[in-house]
């Protein structure tokens, strides 16, 4: 594959897609998968991964490299096979998901994974995590980016505002928050469990710049990362992606029944048939 | 009616600002052999040598002297505000990319409050914080139960994979953060009110998990942990002119446990009474009955805070009530001794 080819939209599609089908195909080794939380962040995961960050599989412990904390670590199913696509680890040991010893549980174990920054699951650490990954930066002197992805729901943990609060008084530079926008905590929908939003006013009142987006536009998701400011500049970044949750996948799309779900059989066959075909305007 | 006791510099500190190495003194007793003033000049003596030592606090940094490091070393001190949890995530952040931090705070807001961020950010990634637990247990008298930390003994050393240590005064807090440099993995560290009374007259060669015998003894072994060491120590002396030889052992590490220092003081002393600020549920003495339990049975009593809230009261009127002076530790040592 050349480098242009590499760096195409449809080659990040195409990631993304894989991103899906892992999903449904590991969710089976385990018997359940948190399916839809991982589908609206499946463009996220390839473009952040195949276009953005500045990793080396081959040193994964490269003190400069960028860092990436997948907060909402209930979505690290799909994140695996990109880890595994890359080279941080030998794909094949992915077919062991799960089963007793393997080090690929539901959430991440940085200790035992290539490419895992910092370990998760319970949620509203992530950004704290970062924070103090982008503060190390700075008193060493290294230029790398920290990027922090958070699901919406999990902006009711108490934990993300106070380190909200602290990146935008500390004026952290290099800190980059994602929050996978998808509509949906697992009573319902956000604003009516538990309202989230105004996101961006409520972030930018901590002293954040903030970008709305479709995190499903891969156009609009290179050009949001690509219009960050330098690692050593500016203020805490927020993109806020407005995504589906169960995207790509009809019988999941905004349903509340899939947040972790098990597809066998037929269902499995129809499901990975449905991800196999190029979505309209897709090249 | 006991004597009222000043308590306004738990949260101003105990003096304001300065260099403080040697040259004052609170009520007679040097500054340098007390554990309010070490915290933060040890810790920017170590991070002279040590590029990896950072400290975060949160909003305590009078209380807990970490202004002293902040003076030195001000680009590696990080304040986070009253928001403890965020504290020690970010802690674990900064450990994960190459620093030793320490993050302290009150024990009821580190190991209590914090005990989740403890356990999954900082214990399971086995990441090098230092927690630094101060004004633990009833140290801080007449501000109440949301003060105190009877619990966080117990809480902590339930977690795998971290270290728990107590230091009994100023030099033995000064041998822990030196010795905490090179050990794997998270540490809580457990300090008293800053004042706790002087056990070691130099900095004690201490390496965790081996408990320190600092008297001999034959009639029974009294195991201590933390600020009430030198109550023990005293409470051997009045035992002594009694004509009872008690072994006084400082267990200054909760976890990992040294079984062999137990297992010599029940073959050898045949008798063991554990003293701790600590609750009696899981704490020091919930760790040596877990040891006991599989060796010869002997007489053990813990002594310690019962499984209540304790009252609001000065210091040392709660250590009265709760026997945990010189005096109330003797008379358990007795009574433990006639019962058996």
């Amino acid at each position: 594959m050349t480098q242009a080819m590499r760096n195409s939209d449809a080659f990040l599609a195409d990631r993304a897609r894989f991103v899906r089908t892992e999903t449904v195909r590991l969710s089976r080794i385990a018997g359940a998968g948190h399916y839809s939380s991982t589908f609206s962040a499946a463009e996220l995961f390839a473009v952040l991964y195949y276009a953005h960050l500045r990793i080396d599989p081959k040193r994964p412990d490269w003190p400069g490299r960028d860092r990436f904390i997948l907060s909402k670590g209930h979505a690290a199913i799909g994140l695996y096979p990109v880890l595994a696509d890359l080279g941080f680890f030998e794909a094949g040991l992915l077919d062991d998901y799960t089963r007793l010893g393997s080090p690929f549980g539901d959430h991440p174990d940085m200790k035992r994974i290539p490419g895992i920054d910092f370990s998760s699951g319970s949620l509203g650490h992530g950004l704290s995590v970062g924070l103090g990954m982008a503060l190390a930066g700075r008193v060493r002197g290294l230029d790398y980016r920290v990027h922090v992805m958070l699901g919406d729901g999990e902006l009711h943990e108490g934990q993300v505002w106070e380190a909200a609060m602290a990146a935008g008084h500390f004026r952290t530079r290099g800190l980059v928050a994602i929050v996978d926008r998808n509509g949906l905590c697992i009573d319902g929908h956000t604003e009516e469990i538990m309202g989230v939003e105004p996101i961006p006013e409520r972030f930018e009142a901590f002293g954040w710049e903030v970008r709305r987006i479709d995190g499903h536009d891969i156009p609009a998701l290179r050009a949001a990362l690509a219009a960050l400011p330098p690692a050593g500049e500016g203020r805490p970044q927020l993109i806020v992606a407005d995504t589906v949750k169960g995207k790509g996948v009809k019988r999941m799309e905004m349903a509340l029944n899939w947040h972790v779900g098990n597809l066998v059989g037929e269902d499995y066959d129809a499901v990975m048939a449905e991800l196999a075909t190029p979505a309209a305007g897709e090249a | 009616m006991a004597e009222s006791q000043d308590q306004s510099e738990i949260f101003r500190g105990t003096a304001a600002g300065g260099a403080l190495r040697d040259t004052r003194s609170v009520q007679g007793t040097p500054a340098a052999a007390m554990p309010a003033f070490v915290l933060g000049e040890e810790l920017a003596d170590l991070a002279d040598r040590d590029p990896r030592v950072v400290v975060l606090t949160a909003d305590l940094a009078s209380a807990n002297r970490t202004v002293e490091f902040k003076a030195r070393h001000p680009g590696r001190f990080f304040d986070l505000g009253i928001a403890e949890k965020n504290m020690l995530t970010v802690a674990a952040g900064m450990a994960s990319c190459g620093f030793v931090p320490f993050a302290a705070t009150f024990a009821s807001f580190s190991a209590i409050l914090g005990a989740e961020q403890i356990r999954t950010d900082l214990a399971y990634p086995k990441m090098p914080v230092r927690v630094i637990g101060h004004h633990s247990g009833i140290s801080m008298g007449f501000y109440g139960t949301s003060h105190h930390a009877i619990e966080d003994l117990a809480m902590m050393r339930a977690i795998p994979d971290l270290t728990v240590v107590c230091a009994a005064d100023a030099n033995a807090l000064r041998a822990v953060l030196r010795a905490s440099l090179d050990r794997k993995g998270a540490m809580y560290i457990r300090l008293g009110r800053g004042r706790d009374p002087v056990v070691y007259d130099a900095v004690p060669d201490l390496v965790f998990g081996r408990a320190i015998r600092l008297r001999e003894g034959r009639d029974l072994t009294l195991i201590a942990t933390g600020a009430v060491v030198r109550a023990t120590l005293d409470a051997a002396d009045i035992l002594a002119r009694e004509g009872i030889a008690a072994r006084v052992v400082d267990m200054h590490t909760v976890k990992p446990l040294d079984r062999d220092e137990i297992a010599a003081a029940a073959a050898e002393t045949g008798a063991i009474v554990t003293v701790e600020e600590h609750s009696t549920v899981g704490g020091l003495g919930g760790a040596v009955a877990e040891v006991l339990v599989d060796l010869p049975r002997v007489p053990f009593r813990r002594h310690g805070i019962p499984d209540e809230f304790a009252p609001v009261g000065p210091p040392a009127a709660l250590y009265a009530h709760y026997r945990l002076d010189a005096a109330g530790i003797a008379a358990v040592a007795r009574e433990t001794i006639d019962r058996a």
